[in-house]
């Protein structure tokens, strides 16, 4: 299983991106051997949506968790739907972050911890 | 970094006056106007445009002549009146691409365009970030989005510890793209029916992105009562009023030369924009 | 015939002009005043309509039957405004992001997504005296407004004269409004603010093919910079109003230019007469 991390770079010692929707990148991690990849991120060049557009690209990696910085309702929303657990609180490089992951020392966030950018409202529609 | 949006609603309150007279006050700050349908910060400022970056919006469709067979599905499934006679209209194009999908022979193509222009300024106050829309462009929030996103930059890259934006009119779009993650939000209003009616809407849409707010009540002598009425309503919701800046024809003098207010003269006015600001600062820290 | 009124800076007075243009208009016959600006309506505040209709304006915003959905993200790839985001046993909706182009309805291969209503405002109608008002009121928070727009101009009569208000700025709103306006006046005032955002919308309605005419409000005489403009751009100016403090503290209390000062009647009586002529007037 997959953690991701949003990244300035696409590699293991790149600084984390606080965004989550416009992040430069995303570094996906897996859990058991260590071996990890790095995907654009769509939604950087939306003009709307974006955390939607990344949110929906995770889900269909099916990573198990998303280490975030700040993280707005739309994506928060389709991550919780989803059965994903997002995490708060990254800092320093993504290896440094998916270390404090794995000691339990990043906050679970159970809603988002930051604001809507397009529209409001916030919420969804079940289908 | 703090973040300070000027914002105002309707038009014509003195938003822009009140803030270039906040960027000669404001010491270590970036400047950004985000009043890209029409910005005016820069005819105070005097910018020297640094560099420049072409700004894209929505890509849009464009058909193929050579590719299409003429069979009109793209008209009959545009939403948007956007495709007459396999031609686009490109002002109605929303960019859904719903015709770049359906059309069966690959004739419709999505181009990127660009909708503007971003520049990076040197003024004497300070670096600006300032944009052009093209004119019949859309897509203003998202330009607002991304002169926000120079301007961050160029505070931390410039160790500047403020950002002081002029917000675009109106509550739509481009304000709620400029109301995201802000540490405060000056509402200049004017004790008019329209300005009052505008400055609520406008408190209400800080109240929704949990924004501190601060009024400044720009010609109040023009209706004392209505000067009432707004400190009223903003003592309801807990919105401080610091100060009341009278109708005084020195604001019109110091825009037609160009010139901040509190760098072109003295008065009432000017003394009320230096008490607002001490207001705004000890809020931002 | 549709006239429009706009200006490229808020708060020059377009508001005003229209208002005033409008009641001047009802002295002699039947007259539209369409306020256009849905994020700001501020034109009742002078005119002061009695409201007798409201209409809720909508917009269609997808539904997904969880029965028919096989979950496959086609819907998801396909919107460009990623309104839509599908998960392995759930389609979520982002109605807000929504530009109802209905391209996941069409592309959905298992045809799971019908369409529902989603209330983005309102068009009220009312009466001012001769005055048939009409204006769109946008809910807080929503960030499309042309639906609306079109919504408030399906008003407009035929064979009635029509002013519309128009939103401040030159980008799609104010497109959206100007668009087949027989004739656009543009409201300026004399300041480099004034002219920089007026050569702004002088752009937009010449792309448009539209007529124009200046007024400069709050004029104090000292006009060159706007006067010289217009001569290069062969636009006419139609007429000046002047500075007038009386006029401001009018407006502040929900009163009308001309009720104010009724000696600028026949400005707008001009105007009026010039424009039924069918030649642009000028002062």
């Amino acid at each position: 299983m997959q953690v991701a991390v949003c990244a300035q770079e696409g590699s293991p010692d790149a600084a984390v991106d606080p965004r989550f929707g416009r992040c430069q990148c995303l570094v996906l991690v897996n859990r058991e051997n260590n071996y990890w990849e790095s995907i654009a991120n769509p939604g950087i060049n939306s003009s709307g949506g974006a955390g939607i557009q990344t949110a929906q690209t995770l889900v269909d990696r099916r990573v198990e968790a998303v280490l975030v910085g700040r993280i707005g309702p739309k994506a928060m929303a389709v991550f919780q739907r989803a059965g994903i657990k997002v995490f708060g609180g990254i800092t320093g490089t993504v290896r440094e972050s998916i270390d404090l992951y794995h000691r339990g020392k990043l906050p679970l966030l159970d809603g988002a911890n930051s604001i809507a950018h397009a529209g409001m409202g916030g919420g969804f529609k079940k289908a | 970094m703090r973040e300070l949006v000027v914002l105002s609603g309707k038009g014509g309150t003195g938003k822009t006056s009140i803030c270039g007279s906040l960027a000669v006050l404001a010491a270590n700050k970036v400047l950004a106007d985000c009043d890209v349908d029409a910005a005016n910060l820069h005819l105070l400022l005097e910018p020297e445009i640094k560099s420049s970056s072409p700004f894209y919006g929505l890509p849009k469709a464009q058909i193929n002549d050579d590719l299409c067979l003429a069979c009109d599905l793209c008209a009959h499934l545009c939403r948007f009146n956007a495709i007459r006679g396999q031609r686009v209209l490109t002002g109605n194009c929303e960019g859904c691409g719903v015709c770049y999908h359906a059309c069966p022979c690959e004739a419709v193509e999505m181009l990127p365009h660009i909708a503007g222009e971003l520049h990076l300024s040197k003024t004497r106050y300070g670096p600006l970030v300032h944009a052009n829309l093209g004119v019949a462009e859309d897509n203003s929030g998202k330009l607002v989005a991304a002169v926000r996103k120079k301007a961050r930059q160029v505070a931390e890259a410039e160790k500047k510890e403020l950002i002081i934006t002029d917000g675009p009119p109106g509550v739509g779009c481009p304000v709620i793209s400029c109301l995201s993650g802000i540490d405060l939000v000056l509402v200049v209003t004017e004790p008019t029916l329209s300005g009052m009616h505008d400055m609520e809407r406008m408190l209400d849409l800080a109240d929704f992105f949990n924004v501190k707010a601060v009024v400044c009540i720009n010609k109040w002598d023009l209706h004392p009562g209505n000067t009432e009425s707004i400190e009223a309503s903003c003592r309801r919701r807990d919105v401080p009023v610091p100060v009341r800046l009278p109708y005084d024809q020195i604001v019109k003098e110091a825009a037609c030369r160009a010139q901040p207010v509190v760098q072109y003269g003295s008065g009432p006015v000017v003394d009320g924009i230096v008490a607002l600001w001490d207001e705004l600062r000890t809020r931002l820290v | 015939m549709i006239v429009a009124v706009a200006s490229g800076k808020g708060g020059t007075g377009k508001t005003t002009v229209a208002a005033s243009l409008a009641l001047v208009a009802a002295e002699k016959g039947p007259v539209q005043y369409l306020d256009c600006d849905v994020e700001e309506p501020n034109g009742h505040l002078l005119l002061h309509p009695a409201w007798e209709h409201r209409r809720a304006v909508t917009v269609p915003v997808p539904v997904i039957d969880r029965d028919k959905c096989n979950f496959c993200g086609r819907c998801a790839q396909i919107c460009a405004f990623h309104a839509l985001a599908v998960l392995p046993d759930e389609v979520l909706v982002f109605p807000e992001l929504c530009h109802g182009c209905g391209g996941c309805q069409y592309f959905c291969p298992m045809k799971a997504i019908t369409e529902n209503k989603r209330e983005i405002g309102c068009v009220e109608t009312g009466q001012s005296g001769a005055i048939q008002f009409v204006h769109g009121c946008l809910q807080v928070g929503e960030a499309i407004c042309t639906p609306l727009i079109g919504a408030v101009k399906e008003q407009a009569a035929p064979g009635t004269l029509t002013i519309l208000d128009a939103p401040p700025g030159t980008s799609c709103p104010v497109i959206k409004t100007v668009t087949n306006a027989g004739f656009c006046i543009l409201v300026t005032e004399p300041t480099p603010f004034g002219l920089h955002d007026l050569r702004l919308a002088v752009k937009m309605v010449k792309k448009l093919g539209i007529p124009c005419g200046i007024i400069i409000n709050r004029s104090d005489g000292q006009d060159q910079l706007i006067v010289e403009f217009s001569r290069d751009m062969h636009i006419p100016v139609l007429f000046r109003l002047p500075e007038d403090r009386m006029v401001a503290e009018g407006y502040a209390g929900g009163m009308p230019a001309v009720t104010v000062r009724p000696a600028w009647k026949p400005l707008f009586q001009n105007l009026l007469d010039g424009l039924e002529a069918g030649k642009q007037c000028v002062s």
